[in-house]
């Protein structure tokens, strides 16, 4: 057991547990944040994605001691941003949503991928989403939706 | 229940390390998964362990006159988006893993881990790359073909870290890194290959191949390169066999699930081929 300092959705946390746990279950089972999923807990498929210092983590594979220090940002806090509704709107209206699952994820890639590029190009958002898995839409539906939330959000990030 | 140490600087590891053996957890991407445990129990660590990802003075990338050094807590994110890096092993980063794993993965943990298959290995032979380690007592530095000496093996001491890497300048007019894996993604490589050479006036300078994940180590062989060196460009073509029976005698794919021995060894002779006509090209 340690004490593990780290920001949770802009708040300091601080949590005494064991720091070899995944970070995936101390959101999910400690902190009843349970948009982050798990699909492989192997790290291949990114269902468990979370933002740490804005950059797109598998959670699975991460262990809570070297979440120490770190800023982190899961989807229930993304989903309160101005970014968010961009790209949950360009989601809906590209019909990039079936079952949903791993979703939450694919929105963590995609916040990722347009903070460091804004504009990205086909092969660019393919790339930004090659760690994350969807058994549903074939992606192309996804893809579709980054573009669209890309022009629509232009300035935002 | 293993106990967990989390230094905030270098020479605080170095203390906890010079007091036990403990397992050092880098960006944990393969680490975490070969410990998985079953649903919502802890991973299964048998030994203390010491958590690297704190250590900001690990995290650099510095150019000097002819050489980069890295420091070992490098992501491969950083390393893909430096351009102090040399391109070959920005390029191998670039398809390595996802976006999600190359934030946390590093450099000295993909040496640590000492996989045949790790993708960054067959760069860091061709550019000589030399490994610092340390410990509180000591300091030593070994070329990368002497520190990894089997899969999952190297000749780590007791309270030893991975310091940082130093890679030699080499010059090059032919680059070339081709892996080969089930998908562009999250593949463990089946082969992969780096090489580099340098033809000026119609002759071979300098000429470099690295093979992964066909035999227990990188396959690197300087007696074959030798041998290459200070011939004509515009011969290469007619040595191509006997570079190939070379490599083909030090290679030694396996069958596993990933591939077959047969596949791979094929495809390392059409990587040699490819790779020399490129050079043929060049003169």
């Amino acid at each position: 057991m340690a004490e593990i300092r780290f920001i949770l959705n802009g708040a300091e946390t601080v949590v005494n547990e064991d720091p070899t746990m995944r970070l995936l279950d101390v959101l999910r089972d400690l902190m009843g944040l349970t948009g982050a999923k798990e699909g492989c807990g192997e790290g291949e498929c990114g269902a468990c994605s979370v933002l740490v210092d804005h950059d797109i983590v598998n959670s699975c594979i991460m262990p809570l001691g070297n979440a120490a220090g770190r800023d982190i940002m899961t989807i229930e806090e993304f989903s309160k941003t101005e970014r968010y509704n961009v790209i949950s709107r360009a989601y809906e209206d590209a019909g990039a949503v079936q079952c949903g699952f791993c979703i939450p994820g694919m929105i963590i890639a995609t916040e990722s991928l347009l903070n460091k590029n804004p504009h990205p190009s086909e092969i660019e958002i393919r790339d930004g989403l090659s760690g994350n898995l969807c058994r549903c839409t074939g992606y192309n539906m996804i893809v579709k939706a980054i573009q669209l939330a890309a022009e629509r959000g232009d300035g935002l990030w | 229940m293993v106990r967990s140490y989390i230094p905030k600087s270098y020479g605080e590891a170095l203390d906890i390390l010079s007091k036990g053996d403990l397992t050092i957890m880098a960006g944990g991407t393969d680490l975490m998964v070969k410990k998985r445990n079953r649903a919502g129990l802890l991973p299964s660590f048998q030994k203390d362990v010491l958590f690297l990802s704190g250590i900001k003075e690990l995290s650099y990338i510095n150019k000097e006159n002819s050489s980069v050094r890295i420091g070992s807590m490098t992501t491969l994110e950083e390393i893909l988006y430096s351009k102090q890096i040399p391109s070959l092993l920005r390029e191998a980063a670039a398809i390595m893993a996802s976006p999600g794993i190359r934030h946390t993965a590093t450099l000295g943990g993909n040496i640590g881990n000492a996989s045949p298959a790790g993708d960054t290995l067959p760069v860091l032979y061709l550019y000589n790359a030399m490994i610092i380690i340390e410990s509180k007592r000591q300091t030593r530095e070994v070329p990368i073909e002497e520190f990894i000496t089997g899969p999952g093996r190297t000749t780590f001491g007791p309270g030893e870290l991975i310091k940082e890497i130093v890679l030699e300048e080499a010059k090059f007019n032919v680059l070339y890194y081709k892996k080969i894996g089930g998908r562009k993604t999250d593949a463990i490589s089946k082969v992969s290959f780096a090489a580099g050479a340098f033809a000026r006036n119609g002759i071979v300078e300098d000429i470099r191949m690295a093979f992964g994940a066909v035999s227990p180590r990188v396959a690197r062989d300087r007696g074959i390169e030798d041998s290459i060196k200070g011939t004509p460009a515009a011969g290469i073509l007619d040595l191509a066999e006997e570079i190939r029976n070379g490599y083909g005698n030090i290679i030694n794919p396996i069958d596993d699930q990933r591939s077959n021995a047969k596949y791979r060894k094929k495809c390392c002779m059409n990587m040699i081929d490819d790779f020399l006509g490129k050079v043929f090209a060049e003169q």
